[in-house]
């Protein structure tokens, strides 16, 4: 008995060791995971982002070196610490705070001391940085903006958010991602594929050598350059005639369906969002809460039309056959739709044809055609389906797809928004009746009323707006290449468009007219309201004005819209004739034109909203970005080799 | 001749287990050295050549010399062990060593052997019995003497091995008594710090009524055993205000990171958490010879030493575990097997010694590594780094093998 005691323990001890072991190396996988943490240091390899040009490879938005002064306080050793925060323009006070800080992040390891410094700020420095032990510097890449415009098309680069990191593997914490405009869109072909490099790490987290020979790592992919259909002159002429104005431009090629300018104004110069002071100019941008300047109004303002839909209007009931171009309306300044009733109108009065019911803006001829379109149904819900049905064909009521990552759907009325708003029913056509004249219900975003520009222009049939002209390597997009045809004949476009031509020979657009070009456009105004010390109070009317031109041939479909702009032919019409003029001729003539619109300031009646003080405004150079005129650099691209930069995000 | 008879009749098994060992064990002590500046498997490597005359000396030494000079060993080695207190040197905050010139010696390591012989003497006397209770706090006296030199150092991973020779007494005749003594103490005390005091004395009183009523040792002294309750209850509840107040901190937060109560993987978390990520991540293959991560990166402290184990599993997984288990296992059953064939009664008391200190290295040491016994510091015998160790571990086994194969010299 007692000779077995000893052995029974070895066996009793050495199962529990053996079960103890078993659960820690096969049952446990927690540990795996511990160690690779523990051990395995992954360093990124940031590819340069592409470049991106203008439809006629005008170099936009390149790369700039800049540089990160690191620091490992360990071996940071007594210097000339006067000559050093000289060198690089700090105090002494920040210079301790500093490194007290990366003290705090850790004594072994690199930390970033002073982040972004650009060319120049480095230069001096570099030239000494070998004195200082314990200081080194890292090389990142940057986005180098070419042109002072275009913030609003370009976005900007930011670092990435903690949801995204959690959602997208791709992302780590501390990358850069596009953010806004074709930053965003593209983002996928502009960042290229970073590579990755494992390696061994020892207890104080330093590296002691590759993984595995590098067996798993991989090299980094160069983004993709990408040729937008911006077109960079009218895009700048756009801004500048803009300044001191808050509204959107936007300009469509109607036969490709490319934007060729998108204008939000207010804008700001999109190199400020780079470098050391890119998070305090953000926030200022951002806190802007009234002028906001970074929101698109071009893709986002959603206003009632006004007189454009007019073109809408007319054309669907050409198309449903209660109207011809011989139909006559009288008009009595006015129109009576209903007892006690009245539409009021701004046109000559009398009787109207189609024709000058267009180019006079005629709102008593479209509340009548309207009207006949809707009676011609039985019931009024099956009839606004239908023209709610025309209408959307044109694009309206719903995101365009195009490859922005902001929009607005605008809305289009139909049967389901009438039981809505009237549940118990008894809405008739004459309930609706504003929604002839681009009011009531309908609301649309400018770069909606350039698509329908485009489609008229085209005569029945338009492409999804997009500002992708060319990927190097890549085929853009099939839906931008997928022609829309619209539910209205073809044969119903030729009277209305001649009747847009006369707008400018006779309507309401005859100061506008540009000798030599044959443009037609359509003037609009927008009611709006807001509220001042808590009282509603009826704003001066948004501008509006849409065209096309050459009217054989249409180059540019255009709308413009300048908020408080007042009547559409005083400031909309205006802008969207020089900016005709400037693409077609690339030259203006009417020189005394330009410089009224360029010196018209509105910002007296902005004053009114509240907003930003005007100082902050000058110093962030808002919609005051032609001021500083970059000189451009010649489209040859050089690129530096990327792959030796390591990007190491800290 | 007597060398050929030594050749012949010695236990190849033990030495071919014995050399699997130290080889494989200078294997993990060179992967893991990479991380570390040291050469320390160079030293080791000297270390081990040196074993090859140290075992000729051991094996051509006459055999009665053991026995013979017993106790005059462990009267040096109790010197030695005194005269650290003297002239010592002092390694974190330990006084084990004695310094000459770069090289240092731990007499720690030898006097294992050497309290082995003098107990497998006292033992051999054919006048001695250990149904005797002044017999038994002599062979008591043998083995606390040394422990008392060694707990000051303060050293009580060394200590702590020499209670195995309770269960060495015990195969020699010692009353169960001081067996189930011990077992039920660690019983109570490891019991007592899991759960609250009240509900062990609670569970203590259950066994106690049932043993009373249902067994048939029942008409045993119902005195003796309300006595033996309210000693055993006196003791649950003094070792949870000996835990509270006695112990330093860092006792306690040893036996609280085995227990789960602290989680600080930074401060004294640290090296047993770092052990169980590196012994995990080995998997059922490992990561191959000089692939561990967590070995390359040098996250184990002490691994050379105390931790060389976190190698093997780091590196070898649970294959290559259970093959060193087994190596160990087999030599230990092995040397009892041999023990219990001995002639006479000192060189099977010195076997069980060799088997029972062996044993309880490799335990404790696995056991703390693996992260179910509190950091104490014992080396893992042949494997981990260091002379002394491997020096000590050699004297002591290849005495044994030494005397087993004179065995049949003795009739």
């Amino acid at each position: 008995m007692r000779k077995v005691l000893l052995p029974s323990l070895i066996i009793l001890a050495t199962s529990l060791l053996v079960m103890r072991i078993f659960y820690l190396q096969v049952v446990d996988d927690t540990l795996k995971l511990k160690s690779e943490n523990n051990a395995i240091k992954k360093k990124y390899e940031y590819p340069e982002r592409g470049y991106i040009y203008d439809r006629k490879g005008k170099l936009l938005v390149a790369n700039q070196a800049s540089y990160d002064i690191m620091v490992v306080p360990r071996e940071v050793k007594e210097t000339d610490t006067l000559e050093f925060c000289q060198l690089l323009n700090i105090t002494k006070e920040d210079f301790i705070k500093k490194i007290e800080k990366a003290k705090v992040y850790s004594p072994r390891l690199p930390s970033v001391f002073l982040s972004q410094l650009n060319k120049s700020e480095f230069a001096a420095f570099q030239e000494k940085i070998r004195k200082y032990e314990g200081f080194y510097f890292q090389k990142r890449s940057l986005r180098d903006y070419e042109v002072a415009f275009g913030a609003n098309i370009f976005g900007f680069i930011t670092q990435v958010n903690e949801k995204l990191v959690a959602k997208n593997p791709y992302y780590n914490s501390g990358d850069l991602i596009g953010r806004q405009g074709v930053e965003e869109s593209y983002e996928d072909l502009l960042r290229g594929v970073k590579g990755v490099k494992y390696f061994q790490k020892d207890k104080y987290n330093r590296e002691i050598g590759s993984y595995k020979d590098g067996k798993y790592d991989t090299i980094a992919v160069q983004g993709e350059d990408i040729n937008l259909t911006i077109d960079a002159e009218l895009q700048k002429y756009g801004e500048e005639l803009m300044i001191n104005k808050r509204g959107g431009i936007v300009a469509i090629e109607p036969r490709t369906g490319e934007i060729l300018a998108l204008v939000t104004a207010p804008s700001y110069d999109p190199g400020i969002l780079v470098g050391r002071q890119r998070s305090k100019n953000y926030t200022e941008l951002y806190r802007d809460s009234i002028a906001k300047p970074l929101y698109d109004r071009g893709l986002l303002a959603e206003y009632p039309p006004g007189s454009p839909f007019k073109i809408l209007t007319g054309l669907v009931a050409l198309q449903e056959g209660v109207i011809d171009e011989n139909t006559t309306v009288f008009c009595n300044r006015g129109f009576s739709y209903a007892r006690g009733r009245f539409m009021g109108c701004h046109c000559h009065g009398g009787a109207l044809q189609l024709h000058r019911g267009i180019f006079e803006s005629c709102n008593s001829y479209f509340a009548t055609a309207y009207m006949q379109t809707i009676n011609k149904y039985a019931k009024p819900a099956q009839a606004v389906d239908v023209w709610s049905n025309h209408v959307k064909s044109f694009g309206l009521g719903q995101f365009m797809g195009y490859d922005l990552p902001t929009g607005k759907r605008g809305n289009i009325p139909d049967s389901k928004t009438y039981k809505r708003i009237y549940p118990n029913g008894g809405w008739r056509s004459t309930t609706i009746v504003s929604n002839s004249i681009g009011q009531g219900e309908v609301l649309m975003t400018p770069i909606q009323l350039a698509n329908m520009m485009a489609t008229v222009a085209n005569e029945g049939y338009y492409y999804t707006p997009h500002i992708i002209k060319r990927i190097e390597g890549h085929t853009i997009d099939k839906k931008f290449t997928t022609k829309h045809v619209t539910t209205i004949d073809k044969r119903h476009f030729k009277p209305m468009i001649s009747g847009l031509f006369d707008v400018y020979n006779l309507g309401t657009a005859r100061s506008l007219k540009v000798e030599g070009i044959d443009i037609c456009g359509k003037t609009g105004t927008a009611e709006n309201f807001t509220k001042i010390g808590g009282v509603r109070v009826k704003m001066e009317d948004h501008s509006i004005f849409v065209a096309f031109a050459p009217k054989d041939n249409p180059k540019i479909a255009i709308a413009v819209m300048v908020e408080n702009g007042g009547y559409g032919a005083t400031i909309a019409g205006p802008i969207a004739s020089l900016m005709i003029e400037k693409y077609l001729r690339q030259k203006i003539t009417r020189l005394d034109l330009e410089k009224r619109i360029l010196a018209t300031s509105l910002q007296g009646r902005y004053a009114k909203l509240g907003g930003l003080s005007e100082a902050v405004k000058l110093q962030l150079r808002i919609s005051d970005s032609l001021l500083k005129k970059k000189t451009v650099i010649p489209v040859l691209k050089v690129k530096i080799d990327s792959t030796k930069e390591n990007k190491q995000a800290i | 001749m007597k060398n050929q008879s030594v050749s012949n009749n010695i236990d190849w098994i033990s030495i071919i287990i014995y050399a699997l060992l130290v080889i494989l064990g200078w294997l993990n002590i060179y992967s893991s050295s990479l991380s570390s500046m040291e050469d320390t498997y160079e030293k080791q490597l000297i270390f081990i050549i040196l074993t090859i005359p140290l075992i000729f000396i051991v094996l051509s030494v006459d055999g009665k010399f053991y026995e013979k000079y017993a106790t005059i060993i462990f009267g040096i080695s109790l010197l030695s062990l005194a005269g650290l207190f003297l002239f010592g040197k002092t390694i974190a905050g330990q006084r084990c060593w004695y310094a000459i010139g770069s090289f240092t010696i731990q007499p720690s390591e030898f006097a294992k052997a050497a309290t082995a012989l003098a107990l497998a003497k006292y033992l051999s006397d054919t006048q001695i019995n250990l149904k005797e209770v002044t017999r038994q706090w002599q062979a008591l006296a043998i083995i606390i003497l040394p422990v008392l030199l060694i707990l000051p150092q303060p050293d009580p991973g060394s200590a702590l091995i020499y209670s195995i020779f309770i269960i060495v007494l015990y195969r020699e005749g010692l009353p169960a008594w001081y067996v189930w003594t011990g077992f039920v103490t660690i019983l109570l005390f490891v019991l007592t710090l899991v759960l609250e005091p009240q509900y062990v004395i609670l569970i203590g009183l259950l066994v106690f009524l049932i043993i009373h009523f249902k067994s048939r040792l029942a008409d045993r002294n119902i005195v003796l055993s309300s006595i033996l309750f309210v000693l055993l209850s006196g003791f649950v509840l003094s070792v949870d205000y000996v835990f509270d107040n006695v112990f330093k901190q860092h006792h306690r937060d040893r036996f609280n990171i085995l227990l789960g109560k602290t989680v600080d993987m930074k401060g004294i978390g640290y090296n047993t958490n770092q052990s169980e990520i590196a012994i995990g991540s080995g998997g059922w293959l490992g990561k191959g010879f000089l692939e561990g991560t967590q070995t390359k990166g040098g996250f184990v402290p002490e691994q050379h030493t105390d931790y060389i184990f976190t190698t093997v599993g780091e590196e070898w997984g649970f294959a290559g575990s259970l093959v060193v288990i087994a190596l160990f296992t087999g030599l230990f059953l092995r040397i009892i097997y041999l023990a219990e064939r001995q002639k006479t009664k000192f060189s099977r008391v010195y076997g069980y010694c060799v088997a029972g200190i062996l044993f309880t290295h490799f335990f404790v040491n696995i056991a703390m590594v693996v992260g179910i016994f509190p950091t104490i510091g014992v080396p893992l015998p042949f494997f981990s780094y260091g002379g002394s160790g491997l020096w000590g571990f050699t004297i002591l086994l290849f005495i044994f093998i030494k005397m087993d194969a004179n065995k049949v010299n003795e009739w």
